[in-house]
């Protein structure tokens, strides 16, 4: 039984901007299609699944193939967008009911699934390995990366800290100290910033890469040597959205050797911890797009119309208190005319909105590397 | 190719950033801070005064002003002009000796330049206090000085070669030769506490010692030949001018006359008097007589107070016949001398004026009008006579508004002397300033005081005081003060200088005056908001006050506190000059942080901690409340921002506070008024504070800003534009506010047609948010023109002194935030330039404005730019639209941050900070515009280069900067680092002598602590009276005024 999912007018005659899926909950399949540019939230879709495999009264795991023929979870907006932009053309999904999953099937060895593509689907009982029970993470997200581990000297660590849409607190304190520099002179003590503090459950304490006594020597590229604690301070604080420090940690045991440099995706951890016995090193992290310098500095721009308040609007974002004026307002992501196709969710609201607005607002609106990406939510 | 032109281009954009900008701090305008010791030229007509900071200035006529700053960091405890005109030696209080003259500059200004210093050695081994120096006589013959010494020993050193000529030494045991045995028995002699000349023979000098021995030393025969044999600690000597009688002062209050003839050599007294007894009295630190042609005697005195009841008065007293008055100052009396117009041939002083420099202000006082009054002084006033808490610069006042200023001005100073300013010496060789500049200071008593900042001195012209339209417990009190006639003692108050406000809420915390239509906005620490406009005539008001709630009835919120002022309900007299209409009151009454006026529109717009308001002045009507708070933030509403507040500022502040007026709060210790007490005990807590700050390991937190930090609500900028904030095509009125937590608010404002705007109401609605992602407080928004030109002020292009602004479309929003500038395009917002501060070198934005930089090389160029001072205390330029930063200059030392908080900008590129609680600090980035003091003191080259050879002044106090432009425009090219250095070698101002660490810090406070010995050394009997001799050898008695 396959349906058509999609009610987009404007988008059902447009082949490349649908997305063919093909879902599959034990032997039965369900074909819908999705709009590639708008997918939509994970929540939608998650129901939309359970609704079309007419499965509502059970907990449910959903997998996605990817490119590799790897095994992927669908479970937060994040990879649900992911799954849907690197479907060619086809998306398939594997529906599986929580109780019966076998979480080894999920993972990033990707050399052992392209062996056997797919064939933990077959919920192979056979394969008992005795396994560390790592809960699956529900939201993949990188919160911090080290980076430009080519270009700077071992004993160095640059780190990038993604405070973006995450609750977490960065979680760490500097402090003044000295350090001991070679100079033309010999040695010399010089005054340093080190990092004095990790607050338990922050950012920084989370990715393991940054620990008490670290000596930071740069911000963002930009060298912290001169600069009093307070200017530090304000610097980081600046760049919080997208903080990249350099630091010499303080124990070198854990330095990235690079001679048998790892490959890999991950370059996030988990572990709390500061002592690694050996951390894995990413120029970058490969599934994500990192969103570059100036989205990271878009502004939220609320352009209030004098229209009355004849559109309900629910502010999506509990950090948005801004709703006492009685007008209806349209929210949108303000890019950089540089064109980043970075999307952010917007509510049905502001695709209605824009219709309906008048000629001035759809002036706003038809402004280049300008993206607004409304649900289509129709069932 | 291309790149080389490219580099081309850049060479031209350096010469004409040289064209441009060029940084100086050029003069200090106010009251010096911790002024220690003053001198008097008669032969010049100059006055000097030293101050703890090592720095001294001369002053002559208004705008004559030479700075003299030696490179130790010790007080000037003593400065005496030499009988060659002149010259000066200073003494400081590392006990060492510093001779100066003023010098030419290469450009025919006259400078002050150290000549040479000279430390006093004793014999090995002996103690110091033997060489401390107590008091310094310059011999009228200018050839050697006098110095007496804490171990009682005169030394004297040759003049100008400042070599100590040991053969000449009058020790003790010779002056004691001469002495009966019995008087000699009872006592040492002390220390040396006074040498005067005598003004009829200038080979006999007088010796004072502190034991109460006076002895007459003949200097032609090396011999004590008068005794004048006194029991009672002595605290001065002073002459008669006929040299016929000796007047000696002393501990107990008391002073002594004694007949000086060659028949007695060892006198009685003649008369002996306590002026404040019978009870025990202060000491007479001073004592002055001055004889007149109608032969009564001016007796003029320092101190002598009854002690028990009069003690902590700082009193000069003035005895003439039966004529007596105690001008009680309001901060201690350093010192003071007497301005004569006696010829020097004649047998009378013939006094005219008293000058009285006291630690926060200088008082002079017209001895020739029957009444004594006081001369208005037209420099040195004291800024600070109630703390400032805000300044506003305006420039170009139209003509029509300045005279209407200082008419006003004048009705209010009736009652100072008709005569001018005693001090004439040298002329200004200042162009006239280009234009009227004002800067209002606002003060926490609730005055605002009107300045002329056109040129060097900084001129008072008007005071507006805003107390009268509040009902406050100081009404009570003001009878008080007034004492009758047939009080005893006759006091007198004079001065200005009143550092205890009666109501802190009065505090003026942002002004904001219209030049065109002389409204002006005044608001305050307790929330109110006046609008004013000038009357010519006084007149009796009713001020129409209007409640306005921030917080539109959310009862969340409590708010902790103080209470609202209460304005009176009847009608108030209100003087002529700005008189308030509108009284708008915020509740809560928090203290409001930014103001704006349109006087076009008839609207003001006020903000607090807990949001903005819109109020139509006309029809006085509130139009629009916007509450910012973010509903999480419970602490914006406890009231004054204490608890946030950092530890640092705070302290910083509150030294401030105790130095500011520490001798007050120490004297004045007034039962009930327990003010100095708490505020002595905030101090030590502060003191512990930092104790304990320091033996906690300093770290920062590191935290990206939410919209749940505290003091997100704080409206930091508000702004009026006509411009395109609905769409493309139509422009109006609107209204911009920012936030600390770097949100923007517009709104459309709707303004009703001239005809029908007393009935039509005006109305506003949002149109716009813009949350800045980086959440940096908003500190400065403008709109720019199609042009990138800022948009004029309102009513400026109407009366044609501005090219009217381009309305076609595409106007742009400047938005300021700590962090960085923008640029956004209007009327859909979004980016179109960006220009990061913070994520590059860590520095914030502290002020902004927008100035216009003229080129000092090509006529009719000019440049506008943002004008920006960082936290860190730099200066710097940035182009727009480009956002291009231009220079970059080190003005305000990063800890200084009263100073930095106090800055603020011209129109022309200048600038004014507080280096002190008195004084301002005026600094220049336009090469066009610098209003520095350039004056020529005439010396009579015949006497004055006797010995001096004619070095070429390279780096005198004040030296023109274009001098120097050679040199600068290398370091310009060579990048701006070196562009710092350059400014530092320039600056040598008072300011780098403040504070220059924490070290010094340290010593001042431990100054607080115990300074009275000091201060009592210090203020002792340095009055230069050389020019009162009358012994031929003296210099003719001239004034040089325009020229020769």
């Amino acid at each position: 039984m396959s349906r058509s999912y999609n009610k987009s007018g404007t988008l059902r005659c447009l082949d490349r901007v649908a997305v063919e899926v093909k879902s599959k909950f034990g032997a039965e399949f369900r074909r819908f299609s999705l709009s590639r540019y708008k997918p939509g939230k994970f929540a939608e879709f998650y129901s939309l699944i359970i609704h079309t495999h007419n499965i509502s009264n059970m907990d449910i795991l959903i997998g996605y193939a990817d490119v590799h023929g790897d095994l992927l979870p669908i479970n937060n907006d994040d990879n649900f967008c992911k799954a849907i932009s690197m479907a060619n053309p086809l998306l398939r999904i594997f529906v599986q009911r929580k109780e019966e999953v076998d979480y080894n099937l999920f993972g990033t060895d990707s050399l052992t699934r392209k062996k056997k593509p797919l064939g933990g689907l077959r919920n192979d009982t056979l394969r008992k390995r005795v396994q560390l029970s790592i809960s699956i993470p529900q939201d993949f997200r990188p919160v911090s990366s080290i980076i430009d581990v080519d270009i700077l000297p071992e004993t160095h660590r640059r780190v990038r800290l993604y405070k973006h849409g995450c609750e977490k607190p960065l979680g760490f304190y500097i402090r003044d100290g000295t350090s001991v520099r070679v100079t033309a002179h010999g040695l010399e003590k010089v005054p340093g910033i080190f990092i004095s503090r990790l607050v338990p459950g922050g950012l920084a304490e989370s990715t393991g890469l940054l620990a008490v006594n670290d000596e930071v020597l740069e911000v963002n590229g930009i060298e912290v040597m001169g600069k009093t604690l307070d200017q530090v301070t304000d610097m980081m604080i600046a760049n919080s959205h997208n903080l990249i420090i350099t630091v010499k940690p303080v124990n070198q045991r854990n330095n990235v050797n690079r001679s048998s440099r790892m490959s890999g995706s991950s370059g996030h951890s988990n572990d709390s911890t500061a002592s690694h016995h050996s951390l894995p090193s990413a120029h970058m992290v490969q599934n994500y797009n990192p969103e570059d310098e100036s989205d990271e500095e878009a502004d939220i721009i609320i352009e209030g119309c004098i229209e009355p308040q004849s559109i309900p609007f629910k502010s999506p974002s509990s950090s948005f208190t801004s709703s006492r004026n009685n007008l209806s307002q349209r929210r949108q992501k303000e890019l950089p005319l540089n064109g980043s196709v970075r999307k952010t969710n917007g509510s049905i609201l502001k695709t209605l909105s824009a219709l309906k607005a008048e000629a001035r607002h759809s002036l706003a609106f038809s402004r280049g590397g300008i993206e607004e990406d409304g649900t289509v939510i129709t069932l | 190719m291309k790149r080389f032109r490219r580099h081309g281009h850049e060479l031209n954009r350096e010469r004409i950033k040289q064209d441009l900008f060029q940084f100086n701090k050029t003069v200090e305008h106010g009251f010096p801070h911790q002024p220690s010791a003053l001198a008097y030229c008669s032969s010049l007509q100059l006055m000097a005064i030293g101050s703890r900071s090592g720095a001294f200035k001369i002053y002559g006529a208004p705008e004559v002003e030479i700075m003299g700053l030696h490179e130790e960091n010790a007080a000037v405890t003593q400065i005496h002009f030499l009988p060659e005109p002149g010259q000066l030696v200073t003494l400081l209080d590392d006990n060492s000796l510093h001779l100066w003259k003023v010098r030419k500059s290469p450009d025919g200004l006259s400078v002050l330049k150290e000549e040479s210093h000279f430390d006093l050695r004793g014999q090995p081994g002996a103690p110091p206090s033997v060489t401390t120096i107590t008091v310094v006589l310059p011999h009228s013959s200018g050839d050697v000085l006098f110095l007496g010494t804490e171990g009682g020993c005169v030394f004297v050193v040759e003049h100008p070669s400042l070599r100590e000529q040991e053969e000449r030494t009058i020790t003790q045991e010779a002056v004691l030769q001469k002495v009966p045995d019995d008087y000699q028995s009872k006592r040492s002699l002390g220390s040396v506490e006074a040498l005067e000349e005598n003004p009829r023979n200038p080979h006999q000098i007088l010796i004072g010692y502190s034991r109460g021995l006076i002895i007459l030393w003949d200097l032609q025969i090396s011999e004590a030949t008068h005794q004048f044999l006194g029991d009672l600690q002595l605290e001065s000597v002073t002459w008669q001018r006929d040299g016929r009688q000796i007047i000696s002062s002393h501990s107990d209050g008391s002073y002594c006359q004694w007949p000086v003839s060659n028949n007695d050599r060892s006198p009685q007294p003649l008369e002996n008097k306590v002026p404040y007894g019978p009870f025990p009295c202060k000491a007479i630190p001073k004592i002055l007589w001055l004889t007149t042609k109608q032969r009564t005697p001016f007796i003029i005195f320092k101190g002598g107070m009854p002690r028990a009841s009069y003690g902590d008065r700082h009193c000069i007293s003035v005895l003439h016949g039966s004529k007596q008055i105690a001008f009680d100052f309001t901060s201690r009396v350093i010192d003071f001398f007497v301005v004569d117009e006696g010829e020097s041939k004649s047998d009378s002083d013939e006094p005219s004026a008293l000058l009285v420099l006291a630690e926060e202000e200088l008082v002079a006082i017209d001895l020739k009008t029957p009444s004594w009054p006081v001369i208005q002084s037209p420099y040195l006033i004291p800024l600070h006579c109630s703390a400032i808490t805000c300044s506003h610069h305006v420039s170009n006042i139209p003509v029509k508004l300045w005279e209407r200023i200082i008419a006003a001005g004048n009705k209010q100073t009736s009652h100072y002397s008709t005569k001018p300013w005693p001090i004439d010496g040298g002329y200004s060789t200042a162009s006239e300033p280009p234009q009227r500049d004002l800067l209002l200071t606002g003060h926490e008593d609730g005055t605002v005081r009107f300045w002329d900042a056109s040129g060097v001195c900084l001129k008072p012209l008007y005071k507006l005081g805003t107390v009268g339209v509040f009902v406050t417990d100081a009404d009570h009190n003001d009878n008080l003060n007034q004492s009758g006639e047939d009080e005893w003692p006759p006091l007198r108050k004079v001065g200005s200088f009143d550092p205890y406000s009666d109501d802190p809420r009065l505090g003026i915390q942002k002004i904001h005056l219209c030049k065109y239509s002389s409204h002006l906005t005044v608001a305050g620490t307790a929330g109110q908001v006046l609008v004013l406009e000038l009357n010519d005539e006084a007149a009796d008001q009713e001020v129409a006050c209007t409640l306005v709630d921030i917080l539109q009835d959310q009862d969340t919120f409590k708010w902790k506190g103080h209470e609202r002022l209460n304005p009176r309900e009847e009608p108030v007299h209100f003087p002529a000059g700005f008189q308030p209409f509108v009284l708008v009151q915020c509740q809560p009454p928090a203290v409001v942080t930014s103001l704006a006026l349109h006087s076009e529109w008839k609207l003001v717009t006020f903000g607090t901690s807990h949001g903005f308001g819109l109020y139509d002045y006309q029809q006085k009507r509130t139009v629009v409340v916007r509450c910012t708070l973010h509903p999480s933030d419970q602490l914006a509403l406890e009231g004054p921002l204490s608890r946030v507040k950092s530890i640092k500022k705070s302290l910083r502040h509150s030294f401030r506070r105790i130095r500011g007026t520490r001798a007050s709060g120490r004297k004045r210790a007034i039962p009930g008024n327990n003010a100095a007490k708490v505020q002595e005990a905030n101090a030590r807590m502060d003191r512990e504070a930092l104790n304990e700050m320091e033996l906690a390991p300093v770290q920062r937190r590191i935290e990206a800003r939410s919209a749940e930090d505290s003091f997100t609500g704080f409206v930091r900028s508000l702004y009026f534009a006509d411009s395109f904030v609905r769409d493309g095509s139509y422009h109006g009125p609107s209204l911009w506010a920012g936030t600390n937590g770097g949100t923007i608010f517009a709104y459309a404002i709707t303004i009703p047609s001239v005809e029908r705007r007393m009935e039509e109401p005006v109305t506003a609605t949002q149109v716009k948010e813009i949350q800045l992602m980086h959440r940096a407080p908003v500190v400065g928004i403008f709109i720019l023109d199609g042009r990138g030109i800022l948009l004029p002020e309102p009513l400026e292009a109407a009366h044609d002194l501005s090219k009217s602004p381009d309305m076609h479309g595409n106007h742009m929003l400047l938005v300021i935030s700590e962090e960085q500038f923008k640029i956004f395009t209007l009327p859909k917002v979004s980016t179109k330039n960006k220009l990061k501060l913070t994520a590059i070198d860590g520095s914030r934005v502290r002020k902004v404005s927008v100035a216009s930089f003229s080129s000092n090389r090509v006529e009719d160029y000019s440049e506008n730019g943002l004008l920006v001072l960082t936290n860190l205390g730099d200066i710097q330029v940035i182009s727009v639209p480009t956002l291009r930063s231009q220079v970059r200059y080190e003005c305000i030392r990063k800890e200084d941050v009263s100073g930095i908080a106090s800055c603020v900008f011209t129109k022309s590129g200048q600038g004014f900070y507080l280096i002190s609680p008195s004084e301002f600090e005026r600094f220049s980035v336009s090469s066009k515009w610098v209003v520095e003091p350039r004056c020529i003191i005439d010396i009579d080259e015949g006497v004055g280069t006797r010995a001096s050879q004619q070095k070429a002044v390279q780096d005198g106090a004040v030296v023109k900067a274009n001098s120097q432009e050679s040199e600068d425009s290398h370091q310009m090219l060579s990048g701006m680092t070196k562009s710092e250095d350059d400014v530092r070698k320039t600056a040598e101002i008072m300011e780098h002598a403040l504070l220059n660490d924490e070290r010094v810090l340290l010593e001042i406070q431990s100054t607080l602590e115990s300074d009275s010995a000091l201060t009592d050394r210090l203020s002792f009997g340095h009055l230069d009276r050389n020019s009162k001799n009358s012994t031929g050898i003296q210099t003719p008695k001239q004034r040089m005024i325009n020229g020769d």
